[in-house]
C-alpha cells in the first residue's frame, strides 16, 4: 500500500477544506460572531498543522497507485474530512456534543441533510453557511474537485479515484483527460448552482438564504436555514426548488452531451426516461391519494411534486409534513428513497440505472429458467451490458441489503418504533434526510443515542461513497502487506 | 475479354471455369502454386503465382491490358488493396472486390466509391437477400427478377393433389386467372420446352413467367398457402444468419437462430437485439423438439455442414414446416439433391458467380449482348434480358408472324413502364427490353440470334 502517496492526497484535501472554510470565516467576521470566528480560526490552525506535517512526512512518494489505494484513499479522505470539518461547530459551542457535531457535518458532506440541531435559526450565519456549503462540496465530490483544479498530474490512477467517488454502476470519462473531465463536471455544477441562486433571488429570497438553499439543492443535501425547511417560502420559490432538485438528480454526462449538442442520445437515454417517468408517476399517484388534504388542486400538486422530487433526488427538503399523509403516499416515498436519483448525479440511493439493471437481470433470469438454451444479453441504451457490471450490481444490492438490516438492528437498541428506525436507516443510508414518524420532516435525529449516531454516520458515508470504499476499510485484505 | 482473377479459391475456380468456358482470356493469380497447378490442368487459362496486391505480380499478370479484375481472395483487405493497386496501374480497368466482413457491409457502397471499385460482392449478404426474397413468397422455390423488378420467373413444384396436376398448359391461364407463361418444365432431371398440349404431372418443377404484381394472385389461385411468414428458424449462426436476421428484423419477421458455439451466441445476441438466440446443437433431435422447430412458418438451414443442413431440412419437411430453405456449399449432383424434399436449395457461391458472370456480360453489352442472364432449370435453360435497338430485326411485328429458332421462347416485353407477358399478338418496339428463355444448347449472343 502506497501510504506516502495517500498522505499527500490527504494533505491536499485538507488544504482544500481549509480554503473552502474561508468564506464561512469571512461571513462570521463580518457578522461579528466571536465564537464562530474562534471556531473557524482554531480549525484552520489545526488543518494547517496537519497539512504541514503530512506534506513533510510524505515527500518523495512513489507513484504506484492502484485500485486498492484509490478505494482506501477515498474512504479515509471522507472520514478525516468529516472529523476535522465538524470542529468549527464544536469549538464555537453552537452544537455542544462532538458526536452531534460529527453527525451534522457527515450529514452535510454526504448530502444527507439529516440534522440534530433543534433550532436551525438559532445558529450563527457563518456556521449555517459552512453547514450548507458542505453539501455543495460533498455533492460533486472533493477528490473530483482536487483532480479538476490542482496540478496533480495523474496517469492512470486518477481513474481509480473518480470511480471510487462518483456514483453509478459504470463510471467513465467524458473526454480523454481526467482533469478536463473533472473540470467539465464542476463547470456544469457551478453553472447550474449559479442559475439556481439567480432564480431564487429573483423570487425575492434574501441572498444569503438563496445561496444556502441553492447549495442544499445542488448537492441534493437538504439542510435549510429555516426550522420549517422550505414550507415558509412562496410557491414560486418552492417550484423553482422542485425543478432544480430534479435537474441535479440527472446524470451530469447528459448535460455534457447537451453541451456538445448530442440531443438525440440525451432524449433516448433510458435512465433519464425512467427517472422522469418515475417522478411523474409518483406525483400522479400521490396527488390522487392526498386530494382533499389541501385547499386546491394546484397546492396539492405543488406539494406532491416537491416532496416526490425532494425524496427521489435524495435532497430532503420539505414544504409540508408528509408524515401526516396517508400510508400509501408514505410507502411510495419510502420506495423512492431506495430508488434514488440517476447515476452520475449528486443524488444518492440505489440509482435508477442500477434498479433498471437489476430488474432487467431479473427478467433475463426468469426467461432463462423457462428456456434454458436461450442466450440473452441485458442491454442498456441498446448496448449490451457486460456480465461483470451485472455481477457488481448484484453484489452492490447484496451489500446494500446487509448494511441496511445491520444498521437497522443496531439503532433499534435505542427503543424507537420500527417505522422510525427503518425510515431513519433508509434516509441516512440513501442520503435523504428526513424520514417518517419520530425522524419525520418536523423532527430530527437528536434523540438517538451516541452509538446510533455513530452508526448512522457510518451509514451515511457508506451510502454516499456507494458502500465499497467504506467497506474495504474494514477488510483484512486491504491492510495485508504484499 | 482479358480478365484477371485474383485468388483461386472456391469462388475463384468456379469463375475461372465459367468465364474461360465463355471464351474469355483468363489470368489467375494465387500465392499457392499447387492450386494454380490444378487450374492450369483443368481449364484453358494462364496462371501467375504471387501476392495479388503487389504491383510486380499484377504487371506480370498483364493488368495493363486487362479489362476486368476480380479479387476473391479470402481477405477483404487484400482484395481492396489488389483492386486499388490494379486500378492505379490501369485507369480503364473494371474492378470487382469480394468484401465479406459484416463490419463493412453498412459502408460497402461508400467503399466502392472511395476505392474506385466497379462492384462489390458479398456472397453471404447476397444469399441472405435471396433467402429473404423467397420468404416473402412462400411457395416459390426460386425467383429470378427481370426488367427492373417488373417481371419474374418463379419456380414451382407440382405436388400431389395440386391444382396443376394433370393440367395441360393451355388451360393454365383459366386456373390462375392472370397472365402467365410456362417457359420450362423439369421432369425427371431433364428440361423440356413445353407446348400448349403439355400435361403437367406430379413431381414436375415448372418455371413460370409472371408480372411481379401478379405473384400473389398466382399463388392464391393455385391454392398454395400464402400466409405471410411471421417466424423463421435459422439453423447455424454464421454470416448469412446474421445478415438474414437483420433483414428479417426490418421487415417485421421474428427470427430465431440456433447456434452451437456459446461465444458466437453472445456475439449474435449483442448484434441482433430483435432476434432470439438459442444455444444448442441442431444435430440433436431433442433440441429440435424442445425448441418447437416444427411449429415455425419457415426453416432455413445455414450451418457449414451440407449433410447436417440436408438432414435438418428433411426433418422439417417431414414435420410439414410450410417453407424450407437449404443452403448447400456444394451442389455437385443436382439429380440426387432434387430427389430429396429439401425445399428451395441455395448455393451462395453459385449466386456470386452468376452475379459476376452477369456483370461480365453486361460489360459486353455495348455490342448488343444480354443485359442480364439467369440460369434456370438447374442450368439446363437460360433466361436472358435484351434491349431491342435499331439493328434488331422484326420490330413491330406480332410474334405469331415471327419464326423463332426451336427451343427459344420470348416470354415478356417491357415497354417503358408497362410490361406484358408475351402472346401471339404482342410485338416489341425499338427501345423495349425483352426476356428470352432458351435451352442451354442454343448460343444466343444478341437478340437477332433468336430469329430462325
Amino acid at each position: 500500500m502506497n501510504y506516502k502517496m495517500m498522505g499527500r492526497f490527504l494533505a491536499q484535501i485538507l488544504a482544500l477544506e481549509g480554503i473552502f472554510m474561508l468564506p464561512a470565516l469571512i461571513i462570521s467576521l463580518s457578522c461579528g460572531d466571536g465564537m464562530a470566528v474562534k471556531g473557524f480560526l482554531v480549525t484552520l490552525g489545526i488543518l494547517l498543522a496537519i497539512v504541514v506535517v503530512l506534506s513533510l512526512a510524505c515527500r518523495g512518494a512513489p507513484s504506484a497507485f492502484h485500485a486498492r489505494e484509490g478505494l482506501v484513499c477515498v474512504g479515509i479522505s471522507w472520514i478525516v474530512l468529516s472529523l476535522v470539518g465538524c470542529l468549527p461547530f464544536y469549538i464555537s459551542r453552537e452544537i455542544p456534543g462532538y458526536i452531534d457535531c460529527l453527525f451534522e457535518i457527515v450529514s452535510g458532506f454526504t448530502t444527507t441533510g439529516a440534522s440534530i440541531v433543534p433550532s436551525v435559526e438559532a445558529l450563527s450565519k457563518g456556521i449555517l453557511y459552512w453547514r450548507s456549503f458542505s453539501h455543495w462540496v460533498g455533492g460533486m465530490g472533493v477528490l473530483v474537485f482536487l483532480l479538476a483544479f490542482t496540478g496533480e498530474k495523474g496517469q492512470g490512477f486518477t481513474m481509480h479515484l473518480l470511480r471510487a467517488e462518483s456514483p453509478g454502476p459504470d463510471v467513465g470519462k467524458l473526454v480523454p483527460k481526467m482533469r478536463k473531465t473533472a473540470s467539465i463536471l464542476y463547470m456544469i455544477y457551478v453553472g447550474l448552482t449559479v442559475l439556481n441562486i439567480l432564480f431564487l433571488a429573483l423570487g425575492g429570497m434574501p441572498l444569503f438564504e438563496a445561496v444556502c438553499t441553492a447549495f442544499g439543492t445542488a448537492g441534493t443535501g437538504g439542510f435549510g436555514v429555516k426550522n420549517d425547511s422550505l414550507a415558509g417560502y412562496s410557491p414560486y420559490l418552492q417550484n423553482v426548488t422542485t425543478v432544480f432538485m430534479i435537474l441535479f438528480g440527472v446524470n451530469f454526462s447528459c448535460y455534457f452531451l447537451l453541451l456538445v449538442r448530442q440531443w438525440k442520445s440525451v432524449f433516448r437515454d433510458e435512465e433519464l426516461r425512467w427517472y422522469i417517468g418515475i417522478i411523474l408517476g409518483s406525483i400522479l399517484l400521490i396527488t390522487l391519494n392526498i386530494r382533499g388534504l389541501y385547499d386546491s388542486l394546484g397546492e396539492t400538486l405543488r406539494h406532491a411534486a416537491f416532496q416526490v422530487s425532494s425524496i427521489i433526488t435524495t435532497t430532503g427538503f420539505a414544504t409540508t409534513d408528509f408524515d401526516l399523509w396517508p400510508s400509501f403516499s408514505k410507502t411510495i416515498l419510502l420506495c423512492l428513497m431506495v430508488v434514488g436519483a440517476c447515476a452520475g448525479s449528486t443524488g444518492g440511493g440505489l440509482k435508477v440505472a442500477r434498479v433498471l439493471l437489476l430488474l432487467k437481470g431479473l427478467r433475463r433470469n426468469i426467461r432463462q429458467m423457462l428456456q434454458p438454451r436461450k442466450v440473452e444479453l441485458v442491454r442498456s441504451n441498446g448496448r449490451p451490458v457486460e456480465q461483470k457490471v451485472l455481477d457488481n450490481t448484484n453484489a452492490y444490492l447484496a451489500a446494500y441489503v446487509v448494511i441496511l438490516f445491520a444498521v437497522f438492528a443496531i439503532i433499534s437498541l435505542d427503543g424507537f418504533s420500527a417505522g422510525t428506525n427503518f425510515s431513519a436507516v433508509l434516509c441516512t443510508f440513501n442520503n435523504i434526510g428526513p424520514g417518517l414518524e419520530a425522524v419525520g420532516p418536523t423532527c430530527n435525529f437528536s434523540q438517538f443515542g451516541s452509538l446510533s449516531k455513530l452508526v448512522l454516520c457510518w451509514a451515511m458515508l457508506a451510502g454516499r461513497l456507494e458502500i465499497f470504499p467504506i467497506l474495504v476499510l474494514f477488510s483484512r485484505d486491504t491492510w495485508k502487506r504484499r | 475479354m482479358n480478365i484477371i482473377i485474383a485468388g483461386d479459391g472456391k469462388v475463384g475456380s468456379m469463375l475461372t471455369r465459367q468465364l474461360s468456358a465463355e471464351g474469355h482470356d483468363v489470368t489467375v493469380i494465387d500465392s499457392n502454386a499447387r492450386v494454380l497447378q490444378s487450374s492450369v490442368e483443368h481449364y484453358d487459362v494462364i496462371c501467375v503465382q504471387g501476392n495479388c496486391a503487389s504491383m510486380d505480380v499484377l504487371l506480370q499478370a498483364g493488368v495493363r491490358d486487362a479489362e476486368l479484375l476480380i479479387a476473391a481472395t479470402s481477405q477483404d483487405e487484400v482484395n481492396l488493396l489488389c483492386c486499388t493497386t490494379a486500378h492505379a496501374l490501369n485507369r480503364k480497368l473494371h474492378t470487382i472486390a469480394r468484401i465479406r466482413n459484416p463490419e463493412y457491409t453498412e459502408q460497402i457502397y461508400r467503399m466502392r466509391d472511395i476505392f474506385g471499385l466497379s462492384m462489390v460482392i458479398n456472397p453471404e449478404n447476397q444469399a441472405a437477400t435471396e433467402i429473404e426474397r423467397l420468404l416473402k413468397y412462400p411457395g416459390f422455390l426460386r425467383r429470378d427478377t427481370f426488367a427492373k423488378g417488373r417481371t419474374e420467373i418463379v419456380e414451382l413444384r407440382v405436388d400431389a393433389g395440386s391444382k396443376l396436376c394433370n393440367v395441360a398448359l393451355a388451360e393454365l391461364r383459366s386456373i390462375v386467372k392472370c397472365q402467365v407463361l410456362v417457359c420450362a418444365v423439369l421432369r425427371d432431371g431433364s428440361a423440356a420446352a413445353p407446348k400448349g398440349d403439355f400435361v403437367l404431372r406430379e413431381g414436375d418443377r415448372i418455371f413460370v413467367t409472371a408480372l411481379s404484381q401478379n405473384l400473389t394472385t398466382l399463388l392464391k389461385n393455385l391454392g398454395i398457402l400464402t400466409r405471410r411468414v411471421r417466424s423463421v428458424t435459422l439453423c447455424g449462426g454464421g454470416k448469412i444468419s446474421y445478415y438474414l436476421a437483420k433483414r428479417l428484423e426490418k421487415s417485421g419477421i421474428s427470427a430465431r437462430i440456433i447456434e452451437k458455439d456459446f461465444a458466437r451466441c453472445q456475439e449474435l445476441c449483442a448484434l441482433l437485439p430483435g432476434a432470439e438466440i438459442i444455444h444448442g446443437d441442431i444435430s440433436e433431435q431433442d433440441l429440435l423438439e424442445s425448441e418447437h422447430v416444427s411449429q415455425a412458418d419457415a426453416l432455413v438451414t445455414l450451418t457449414g455442414l451440407d449433410e447436417l443442413n440436408m438432414i435438418v431440412s428433411l426433418y422439417a419437411a417431414s414435420r410439414n414446416v410450410p417453407q424450407v430453405i437449404t443452403k448447400l456449399g456444394h451442389t455437385g449432383n443436382r439429380s440426387v439433391i432434387d430427389s430429396l424434399s429439401l425445399g428451395s436449395v441455395l448455393c451462395p457461391r453459385e449466386l456470386v458467380c452468376s452475379n459476376i458472370v452477369r456483370y461480365v456480360r453486361a460489360m459486353e453489352n455495348q455490342t448488343g449482348a444480354a443485359i442480364s442472364v439467369h440460369t434456370i432449370a438447374d442450368g439446363q435453360a437460360e433466361a436472358m434480358e435484351f434491349l431491342a435497338d435499331e439493328t434488331t430485326r422484326n420490330c413491330g411485328r406480332p410474334l405469331k408472324e415471327i419464326r423463332l429458332k426451336p427451343n427459344v421462347l420470348l416470354v415478356s416485353i417491357s415497354h417503358g413502364a408497362s410490361t406484358e407477358i408475351a402472346n401471339g399478338d404482342s410485338a416489341f418496339q425499338q427501345g423495349d427490353t425483352v426476356v428470352v428463355v432458351t435451352n442451354g444448347r442454343e448460343v444466343i449472343r444478341q437478340l437477332n440470334d433468336i430469329f430462325a
